[in-house]
C-alpha cells in the first residue's frame, strides 16, 4: 500500500511540494523533534549516571525509594484494574443498548481529561479532607482517606478514568450487537456471551486502553501531590519522591527514579506501537480523531 | 429500575449491571469530588470568591497559567501540523521512530519530564550554557513555562490532525493542480479548510491540558509569585496553609475554564460534522 502511495507520489508531483520545501520541512521538524522530546529522554539517563552505575543503583536502593516504587506498583495495580472494570461496564452500557443522556454521559467519563490533576486534588480533598462532613463522619469511624493510600487511589483513578472507556467506547460501537444477540440466540448466558463473544473482540483495545492507564497512573503527580500528604515512607509515590529528592540536591537519587520511571515510559510507547502495527483495524486510536 | 423507563428495548442482558457499575464510580471517582468543590464554593459565595479571584497573586497567576497555555498551543498547533504532515505525506530515514517518539510526552511522567527540562536549560545545563552566551534564560524564567506546555501538549495536535491527513483525497488535490492552482494555493485553500476543525479540535486538547499542568511546569518555573507562579502551584500553596477557601476559589475559576474548554471542544466536533460529514 504504501509502495503504490510511494510511486503515485514520484510520478505526479502536482500532488507534493518541490523537493526543496519537502527537504527543509523534513529536517526542520525532526530537529525540533530532536530537541523538544528526544533530548529531555537523553537527560533523565545522562543525569541519573552522571556519577556512574553504582551511586545511580545506590539511589534506588535506599529504604525510601523501596518504599515509593512499592507503593506506586501497588497502587498502579489496584486503580488500573478497577478503571478497567469501568471503561468495560460504560462501553457495554453506551454501545450496547440506547438511552437518554448518552452524549453528556460520555463528556462526563470525559471531564477528567480537562480538569487539572491539582483541581482533581483539591476536590477529593474538600470530599473527603477533615473540614468536610462525610471526611468528620470517615474519621470518626476511624477511615483515613485524605493523606492516606485510600485517597492516592481514587486520585489516581480520577486521572486515569477515561482512558479504557474512551479506548472501548468506539471499538464496541463500530462492531455493533449482531454477534452478541445472535450468541443469546443459540442459547448462551449473558455472562458466556461476554467472555467468548465480545472479549475476544476487544481484547487489544483492552490492552492498549490498560496500558496507557497504566502509564499515566505510575506518574500521576499533581493529584496525589495534593491528596498525599506527603508523608515520606508512608504516602510518596515514585514521582512524589523524585521531586523531594531533586528539592534535597540529591540529583543522582531523583534522575535515577526518574530513569526507572523513563523506562517504564519506553516499555508502554514500544508495546503500544506494537499493537498498533500488528493490530490496528481492532483499535480505535488509529481511526480516532 | 428507573433508567429503564428511558431506554429502548434491546435483547441484550447486564444493562442494569453495567449501567450500575458505570454510575456508581463515575459518581465516586469523579462527580461527587467535582460536586464538593461546587459546594464548597456555593457554602463560600460568589461575592467572596470573586474578591479573592481578583486579589493580585491569583490574578497574576491564573493570566499566566493561560497565556503560557495559550502560546505553546499556538506553537503546537503550527509545529504539529508540519509534524503530522510531515509524517503521513512524506518518507525519509528513521520515520517510524519519530512516528512513535510523538507520544512520549503521554507516556513519560510530567515529573520526570519537569527534572528533565530543567536539567537541560539551567544555566549550567546542556542547552542552558549555549543559550547563556546569548543572553537568553529559559530555565526559571516564562520561556521556561511556555518550553514544558509545548512538551506536555505536542502529542495532541499531531494525533488528532494525523487521520484526518490520512483521509484527504489526493484526487481532489489533483483536480485542484489540474484547474491551474499552484501548490501553496491548493494547500492553503483546498487542503487546510478540510483539516481546520481537527486542528481545532487538537489546539483546545492541548490548551485544555496546558492550562491546568503542574508537574513538569513546577520545576523549571522558578515560581516567583506575580512572575512564574503558575496557578495549580498557588492552590498547592494555599493548601498547604490550611487555606481551604481560597484554594477554592482558585479551583473553581480552572474548572470554569475547563468546562469552556469542553464545551468549545464539542461545539467544534458538531461543528465539523455538520459540514464535511463524520470523517
Amino acid at each position: 500500500m504504501s509502495d503504490v502511495a510511494h510511486s503515485v507520489h514520484r510520478a505526479t508531483p502536482v500532488t507534493t511540494e518541490p523537493r526543496l520545501t519537502r527537504r527543509i520541512l523534513t529536517g526542520t521538524v525532526v530537529a525540533l523533534v530532536a530537541v523538544l522530546l528526544f533530548a529531555p529522554l537523553i537527560a533523565v539517563f545522562a543525569e541519573a549516571l552522571r556519577e556512574g552505575w553504582a551511586a545511580s543503583l545506590e539511589g534506588l536502593s535506599s529504604p525510601d525509594a523501596h518504599a515509593a516504587i512499592r507503593l506506586t506498583l501497588i497502587v498502579a495495580a489496584i486503580a488500573v484494574p478497577l478503571n478497567a472494570v469501568f471503561g468495560i461496564a460504560a462501553a457495554w452500557a453506551i454501545t450496547k443498548f440506547d438511552f437518554r443522556g448518552k452524549a453528556f454521559l460520555i463528556t462526563l467519563i470525559d471531564l477528567p481529561f480537562s480538569v487539572s490533576p491539582v483541581v482533581a486534588g483539591l476536590a477529593l480533598v474538600l470530599l473527603f479532607g477533615a473540614n468536610s462532613w462525610l471526611g468528620a463522619w470517615l474519621i470518626a469511624h476511624d477511615l483515613k482517606i485524605v493523606f492516606a493510600f485510600p485517597g492516592i487511589i481514587l486520585a489516581t483513578m480520577f486521572v486515569t478514568f477515561p482512558f479504557v472507556a474512551r479506548e472501548l467506547i468506539p471499538v464496541m460501537m463500530e462492531q455493533g450487537r449482531a454477534e452478541e444477540e445472535a450468541a443469546l440466540t443459540l442459547g448462551a448466558s449473558g455472562w458466556r456471551t461476554f467472555f467468548t463473544v465480545t472479549l475476544p473482540n476487544i481484547r487489544w483495545a483492552l490492552l492498549y486502553g490498560v496500558l496507557l492507564c497504566n502509564a499515566r497512573a505510575m506518574g500521576e503527580f499533581g493529584a496525589v501531590a495534593v491528596i498525599s500528604g506527603k508523608i515520606r515512607g508512608e504516602t510518596t509515590t515514585m514521582p512524589i519522591m523524585i521531586e523531594m529528592l531533586y528539592n534535597e540536591y540529591l540529583s543522582v537519587a531523583a534522575f535515577s527514579l526518574a530513569a526507572a520511571l523513563a523506562l517504564l515510559a519506553l516499555v508502554t510507547l514500544f508495546l503500544k506501537s506494537l499493537l498498533e502495527w500488528r493490530y490496528a483495524d481492532l483499535l480505535a486510536a488509529t481511526r480516532r480523531h | 429500575m428507573r433508567a429503564g423507563i428511558l431506554r429502548s428495548p434491546s435483547p441484550l442482558p447486564g444493562f442494569g449491571l453495567s449501567f450500575g457499575i458505570m454510575m456508581a464510580m463515575l459518581s465516586i471517582v469523579v462527580l461527587l469530588p467535582i460536586i464538593a468543590l461546587l459546594g464548597h464554593g456555593l457554602a463560600i459565595g460568589p461575592a467572596e470568591l470573586w474578591g479573592m479571584v481578583s486579589s493580585r497573586r491569583i490574578r497574576a497567576a491564573l493570566v499566566l497559567s493561560f497565556r503560557a497555555a495559550l502560546i505553546a498551543s499556538l506553537f503546537n498547533l503550527v509545529f504539529g501540523l508540519a509534524l503530522a504532515w510531515v509524517l503521513v505525506r512524506y518518507r525519509f530515514w528513521g520515520q517510524r521512530l519519530i512516528d512513535a517518539a510523538i507520544d512520549l510526552p503521554f507516556a513519560l511522567p510530567t515529573a520526570v519530564a519537569g527534572i528533565a527540562l530543567t536539567a537541560l536549560y539551567a544555566p549550567n545545563g546542556a542547552f542552558g550554557q549555549l543559550l547563556a552566551p546569548l543572553g537568553i534564560k529559559v530555565a526559571y524564567t516564562e520561556i521556561g513555562i511556555w518550553l514544558a506546555l509545548i512538551f506536555i501538549g505536542l502529542p495532541f495536535v499531531v494525533r488528532t490532525v494525523q487521520p484526518v491527513i490520512e483521509e484527504v483525497d489526493r484526487e481532489v488535490e489533483e483536480a485542484s493542480a489540474t484547474l491551474g492552482a499552484r501548490r501553496a494555493y491548493t494547500l492553503r485553500r483546498v487542503i487546510l479548510p478540510t483539516l481546520t476543525p481537527a486542528l481545532l479540535t487538537g489546539f483546545a486538547l492541548a490548551l485544555a491540558r496546558s492550562v491546568g499542568e503542574y508537574g513538569s511546569v513546577i520545576f523549571i518555573a522558578g515560581n516567583l509569585p506575580y512572575q512564574t507562579e503558575i496557578a495549580p502551584l498557588l492552590i498547592v500553596i494555599r493548601l498547604e496553609e490550611y487555606n481551604y477557601d481560597a484554594a477554592t476559589a482558585i479551583g473553581l475559576a480552572m474548572l470554569l475554564i475547563s468546562f469552556v474548554m469542553l464545551l468549545a471542544i464539542n461545539a467544534i466536533q458538531i461543528w465539523s460534522r455538520r459540514r464535511i460529514g463524520d470523517v
